[in-house]
């Protein structure tokens, strides 16, 4: 079963324990809110959960194998967004897909994922003419063009406006309930139903 | 994962960094500028004297080559670094050696291979013989390859704090002294009149050695700079 | 058993307290070496029939050379067992040696130069221990200024690991390069650099401070290993102890 488990994490970060005895799971069809002051840890612990970042103390696991047994073969179920956008400027948003497309196995069509998060007919524009806020939409389009069952996004949300973020939240609900897991922090209040949250305060 | 589908990746690597190089050419043309300027002010401190001229013009060029490389590793990983796609690439679901090595192989083909192509031109303002000319390419063509390769791993350490500048030298230049001595003995020999295979298979050698050793530590230490 | 005394012994308060310890016997012995071996060296050993009594530095020229390249080895291993079985000591062992390391090999360099002054009449020759020395001391340059620049030290101290082990391939290929470089460029001088025919009144001398060099380095990185111990564990309590019982 597609289930991520973490036992007993802990994270020192300058010198400071940021927390320690961290522990639990998470099943497809759940979306994980991870909250906290700033500097509490949560990017941290999310670039930990992605294997960014090494663990010292405790075990993550997925599917029952721990993440540093599984390697490079975690990343065939995962998909990150972290604060920076992953994108190039230099090239056009549908480059930017396809090149995510290739580094991936299961994909499905670019020009679909474009128009869920409202980039249609910017496939020819070069990144660099997007605003911000449109930069963070090819970020998330990427998401959809790959299919990977656990995103973990940290503070996804920012640069949108409203629409935008309950439009972000609908493809959430939509991944979830078709199987997926996802873990997210951020600063706004996620209106999403509480059948489907767990919410983890650091 | 199917070879195929990491061959794929790899492929993909190259393309979109070479595709990237030519959409924003001035950092093409840096090093090669830089490779020009250097082997042209020599003369102007030395004195024209073709005699001499010939005589250091192995050295000369092999060691503008070094600095020029040296130079143009630094665009290798950092603008991945700074706008998130390094992440991207690290964490995909194929091996991080093999798309390390992808990206050194596009970084040489936009380095190396002008060096090599431009070489003859500054071989022949120092006085160098055709069959000399032919020496020096063979060794940049072999070793500028080993350049990229050492010098990655460097690059990946220090790819996270600002610009490395004068220890990045240190970290890397004498790592670069056995294929500057190897090459420039090469050419050396060549014009003597002796053979060279002696210090090609040298050349070969270290080259073999940096593609099975150099993209795992580099894809530990980009590994680590992001943490 | 060993395990559980290689635990205890990694153990950072029981390691201060012994290397403090340590430390003061080490320096008992490191005098008694070095004046067995300068005494040996300076006064009793004959002097060399071609060079003269200039030749003596040798006595701190040579040994000053190995220490540079053992003290490489240390790090070296240090760094590997630190990277693959993470113990904290091995850490710090690897990161404190490079500039006692740079320190012998800049010795080396200048004794070097002190010994070419009156044989070639520059300060400087382009012999092949010579220039791999130079070499070498770039490298620790590099390995010291890459541990300064990282901020999180854990990264920082598996960079320097990591760079160590690429040297560990690469010296001995750069110094056969060099050796051989040297062969090519040399004219029909031969350089003396390497020991002249080894008599064993010079041999005994030559090991004294040899052995007094490798007491040295042991005392410097006891104490810098102290030190960095202390840097890095400040929030423990050993340490408030420690440094209240001052």
């Amino acid at each position: 079963m597609n289930r991520l488990e973490v036992k007993n994490l802990a994270c020192e970060r300058g010198g400071r324990l940021l927390f320690s005895n961290l522990s639990f799971s998470l099943n497809p069809g759940a979306v994980l809110v991870i909250e906290g002051r700033n500097g509490a840890g949560k990017t941290t612990l999310l670039r930990m959960l992605a294997g960014l970042r090494s663990i010292e103390d405790g075990v993550v696991s997925f599917d029952g194998l721990s993440i540093e047994q599984l390697a490079d073969a975690y990343y065939q179920q995962l998909a990150y967004l972290g604060h920076l956008n992953a994108v190039k400027y230099d090239l056009t948003v549908s480059e930017n897909l396809k090149f995510a497309q290739q580094l991936s196995t299961v994909v499905s069509n670019i020009d679909d994922a474009l128009h869920k998060v409202g980039l249609d007919g910017y496939q020819d524009t070069l990144s660099r003419h997007l605003s911000a806020g449109q930069k963070r939409k090819l970020a998330l389009a990427r998401l959809l063009c790959i299919h990977k069952r656990l995103w973990i996004l940290d503070e996804p949300f920012t640069s949108l406006d409203k629409s935008s973020i309950a439009m972000f939240e609908g493809l959430i609900h939509e991944h979830v309930s078709q199987g997926g897991m996802v873990i997210i922090t951020t600063h706004h209040p996620i209106n999403l139903p509480d059948s489907i949250l767990l919410r983890l305060t650091l | 994962m199917a070879i195929s589908m990491h061959l794929r990746a790899f492929g993909a690597v190259i393309v979109r960094d070479l595709l990237l190089a030519f959409r924003h050419k001035s950092e093409l043309v840096n090093s090669i500028a830089f490779f020009i300027l250097v082997v042209s002010l020599f003369p102007l401190g030395v004195g024209a004297d073709i005699v001499l001229l010939r005589k250091i013009a192995p050295g000369v060029i092999w060691v503008a080559a070094l600095l020029a490389t040296f130079l143009s590793l630094d665009h290798l990983f950092r603008s991945d670094y700074e706008d998130g796609c390094l992440e991207l690439i690290l964490m995909s679901p194929h091996p991080v050696s093999l798309i390390v090595l992808a990206k050194i192989m596009a970084h040489w083909m936009l380095t190396g291979v002008p060096l090599t192509l431009i070489a003859p031109l500054l071989a022949g303002m120092y006085g160098l013989e055709n069959s000399s000319i032919a020496v020096l390419m063979l060794t940049l063509l072999i070793g500028t390859p080993i350049l990229s390769l050492i010098g990655a791993i460097a690059i990946a350490l220090t790819v996270g704090l600002r610009k490395g500048g004068v220890m990045l030298a240190l970290l890397i230049l004498p790592f670069y002294v056995p294929v500057l001595i190897f090459a420039t003995a090469a050419i050396d020999a060549q014009i003597a009149g002796f053979p060279v295979s002696g210090q090609i298979n040298m050349l070969l050698a270290l080259l073999a050695l940096a593609l099975t050793l150099s993209p795992w530590p580099t894809a530990v230490a980009l590994k680590m700079s992001l943490s | 058993m060993i395990m559980k005394w290689l635990h205890k012994f990694s153990s950072p308060p029981y390691f201060y307290a012994l290397s403090g310890k340590l430390i003061k016997w080490l320096s008992v012995l490191l005098v008694a070496f070095l004046a067995a071996g300068l005494y040996g060296g300076l006064v009793l050993a004959p002097a060399d029939y071609q060079q003269g009594d200039s030749f003596r530095i040798i006595y701190v020229h040579v040994p000053a050379a190995w220490m540079s390249l053992f003290i490489y080895m240390v790090m070296a291993v240090s760094g590997t067992i630190a990277l693959v079985w993470r113990i904290k000591l091995a850490e710090i062992v690897s990161v404190c040696s490079p500039p006692i390391g740079a320190g012998f090999t800049f010795l080396a360099l200048v004794t070097g130069s002190i010994w070419g002054k009156p044989m070639w009449g520059t300060w400087w020759v382009w012999d092949a221990r010579l220039t791999s020395e130079l070499i070498l001391l770039f490298l620790y340059l590099g390995l010291i200024g890459l541990y300064t620049a990282i901020e999180d030290k854990r990264t920082a101290s598996r960079s320097v690991a990591i760079l160590a082990l690429v040297g560990v391939v690469n010296i001995p290929i750069i110094h056969y390069s060099v050796e051989w470089w040297n062969t090519l460029h040399q004219g029909p001088t031969v350089t003396k650099f390497d020991k002249p025919s080894i008599h064993i009144d010079m041999l005994i001398p030559l090991l004294n401070m040899a052995i007094a060099f490798k007491l040295y380095f042991a005392i410097a990185l006891l104490m810098r290993s102290r030190n960095e111990l202390l840097q890095r564990e400040q929030n423990g309590r050993w340490v408030e102890e420690v440094l209240e019982g001052k």
